[in-house]
């Protein structure tokens, strides 16, 4: 690929100032503050009373909860496991359901896994402690796993009349515990932890967990995408290695649909933050429909003023033949 | 082509192999674990077991609305399905508030809303552990028929011969048709491990059946219309029903019981 391009292939380089590395880190610090938060809300509104409006602030927890004592916020997947054991909760449920729905289709399905999910600070640590350490993979782990999970979690719902994923969930015993002091929480993330540190590279998010597998066949209807500009990427890679999910970084998919399109993408914005070419963005509405991109990069002025200034590649002929459905190789 | 459809085929067949055994270690590992305490004291309006397990998600919503500290998320190794919400009497009871805000709390109906009345809770059942009950030893106890909310129906003092002495005790009686469950009773119990326990009642509670016909009494007199479900099926239902009683009495707990039992009557009024 880089023999392709004639431009020099930059590599992110590791910031050596303050303001440099906020502005590296910038993501992966509104992350933190933002998982904080979610959980400061609950604790707070649990020990020590917040109110709003003279209700309880944010009563429950990520399985269910009331925001400001009238508007219920239910975890979509329980109520899809409830419905799928047979039973169909109260009308409350199933609007909070559909309201956290809509609010992640417009964060992005996964965006839950990297902003909310209290396991995600989990198994960050674990990651950070992985690359301190070193080692290889004891297991093989299939990123497809959690998409069997996700049905086995759906089938054993029917099976035993149960939610299934929720009676072991090791995310809601881990929420759980912070809030309310009992379970096994602290063990199953001590698990968790163990299993993505020494055992396989990003075990549990990256491959089993139920939970994000919802979020990730959710997510393919997202509205906030990465968007990617193939004119300004080098095929550097730096991205692929910063990105938690990196099958999701399939540049010739990317580079045809304009935007990281698999529903695994957490939107965690680890790659957006290390591109040293700022081949990618946020984009809340990357799956509007647009030109034809290819069409599109011949004139860049009309459509996207920012991609002007930035210097093309030539490509081959065979590389401008708009493919809009290629084939994921990496899938 | 065919080789790579053989290999696709293959690792589906792997890939659902193993789904299916780490699917048969979470199936049993769910029916252990949903049937660990099938008799656990749940907050008022829990919808019966087996719904209640399948609909509760543990949010704990229900705990936080709860106005005093007895209800409670099931911790591990409790015996209780883990996150579950339950009570402990003799810990702190449920002090059966009026206005249900545990059920009201509850998103997604584990708890039913519908509950209008908190004296109709079924949370558990009250019974006497006669041979360490104080009224039993023929004192004049009876802290569980003071305290109980449901006074005078859900738990009554009873006289109750004492050998052969002509002098009776008084004794605390539990109806299941009026008890709450609600554990005041364990909870104020004097004696140094409760003589009155709140228990799920399944597990003490039988059920007479269809096929017997209860002799009448002035308590079914009394109880007759306020439970018009527990009465048999209609007369035509009944082939073993006595020729002696009339065919237009619907049951045996008929207004008419009151006639039948008159001998037992001064019984009441003592």
């Amino acid at each position: 690929m880089n023999a392709v391009s004639p431009r020099a292939v930059r590599h992110f380089e590791p910031p050596t100032t303050l303001s440099g590395w906020l502005v590296a880190r910038r993501f992966q610090l509104a992350r933190r503050i933002t998982q904080a938060g979610v959980l400061l809300l609950f604790a707070g509104t649990a020990a020590w009373g917040w109110k709003l409006a003279g209700a309880p602030l944010l009563a429950g927890n990520l399985s269910a909860a009331t925001l400001a004592g009238s508007v219920p916020l239910v975890d979509p997947f329980a109520v899809l496991q409830m419905l799928a054991a047979g039973r169909v909760p109260e009308s409350t449920a199933l609007g909070g359901a559909l309201l956290v729905l809509a609010a992640y289709l417009v964060a992005g399905g996964r965006a839950f896994c990297a902003w909310a999910c209290p396991m995600n600070l989990v198994t960050d640590a674990a990651h950070a402690m992985r690359q301190r350490v070193g080692g290889r993979d004891l297991v093989h782990l299939s990123p497809s796993m959690r998409y069997w999970a996700l049905g086995l979690a759906l089938v054993l719902s029917a099976l035993t009349g149960l939610a299934a994923f929720e009676w072991v969930s090791p995310i809601a015993m881990l929420h759980r515990e912070l809030l309310f002091g009992a379970g096994l929480g602290l063990t199953a993330a001590a698990a968790i932890f163990l299993l993505d540190a020494f055992v396989a590279k990003r075990a549990w998010c990256g491959h089993l967990c139920p939970l994000g597998a919802f979020w990730s066949v959710a997510g393919r209807a997202g509205l906030t995408k990465v968007a990617f500009s193939d004119a300004a990427c080098t095929r550097c890679g730096d991205c692929v290695r910063a990105c938690p999910e990196p099958r999701v970084l399939d540049f010739k998919n990317c580079a045809a649909r304009g935007f990281v399109a698999a529903g695994e993408c957490t939107n965690c914005g680890e790659c957006i933050a290390v591109c040293p070419e700022k081949a990618l963005r946020f984009d809340l509405l990357a799956r509007a429909p647009r030109p034809d991109p290819f069409r599109r990069k011949e004139k860049p002025h009309e459509t996207h003023p920012a991609r002007s200034s930035s210097p093309r590649s030539p490509r081959s002929p065979s590389r401008r033949s708009p493919r809009r459905f290629p084939t994921r190789s990496s899938a | 082509m065919a080789a790579s459809r053989r290999q696709f085929l293959a690792r589906s067949a792997q890939g659902a192999a193993g789904a299916a055994c780490a699917g048969l270690a979470w199936f049993s590992l769910l029916r252990q674990e949903a049937h660990a305490a099938p008799f656990a004291l749940r907050p008022p309006g829990a919808r019966p077991a087996g719904d209640f397990e399948a609909l509760c998600v543990k949010c704990g919503q229900c705990v936080r609305a709860c106005p005093y500290p007895t209800l409670k998320l099931a911790p591990a190794a409790a015996g209780i399905p883990l996150g579950t919400p339950y009570f402990v009497p003799r810990e702190e009871p449920c002090h059966l508030c009026e206005d249900i805000p545990c059920a009201k709390a509850c998103p997604t109906g584990a708890l039913d809303k519908a509950l209008d009345r908190v004296d109709r809770a079924r949370m558990g059942l009250a019974v006497v552990d006669a041979e360490n009950c104080l009224s039993w030893q023929g004192l004049r106890c009876e802290v569980c028929y003071r305290v109980c909310p449901v006074k005078g129906r859900a738990i009554t003092v009873d006289p109750h011969p004492r050998g052969i002495s002509k002098h009776a005790v008084f004794v605390p009686v539990v109806h299941a048709q009026d008890c709450t469950g609600c554990g005041l009773c364990e909870k104020a119990c004097p004696t140094q491990v409760a003589a009155i326990r709140v228990v799920d009642p399944r597990l003490v509670q039988g059920r007479i059946g269809e096929h017997f016909r209860r002799p009448a009494t002035t308590r079914d007199a009394g109880l007759a219309e306020a439970s018009p479900e527990s009465a048999p099926a209609a007369p035509t239902a009944a082939p073993m029903k006595p020729s002696a009683a009339p065919s237009s009495l619907p049951g045996p707990q008929a207004p008419t019981g009151k006639a039948v039992d008159y001998l037992n009557a001064p019984v009441e009024g003592l």
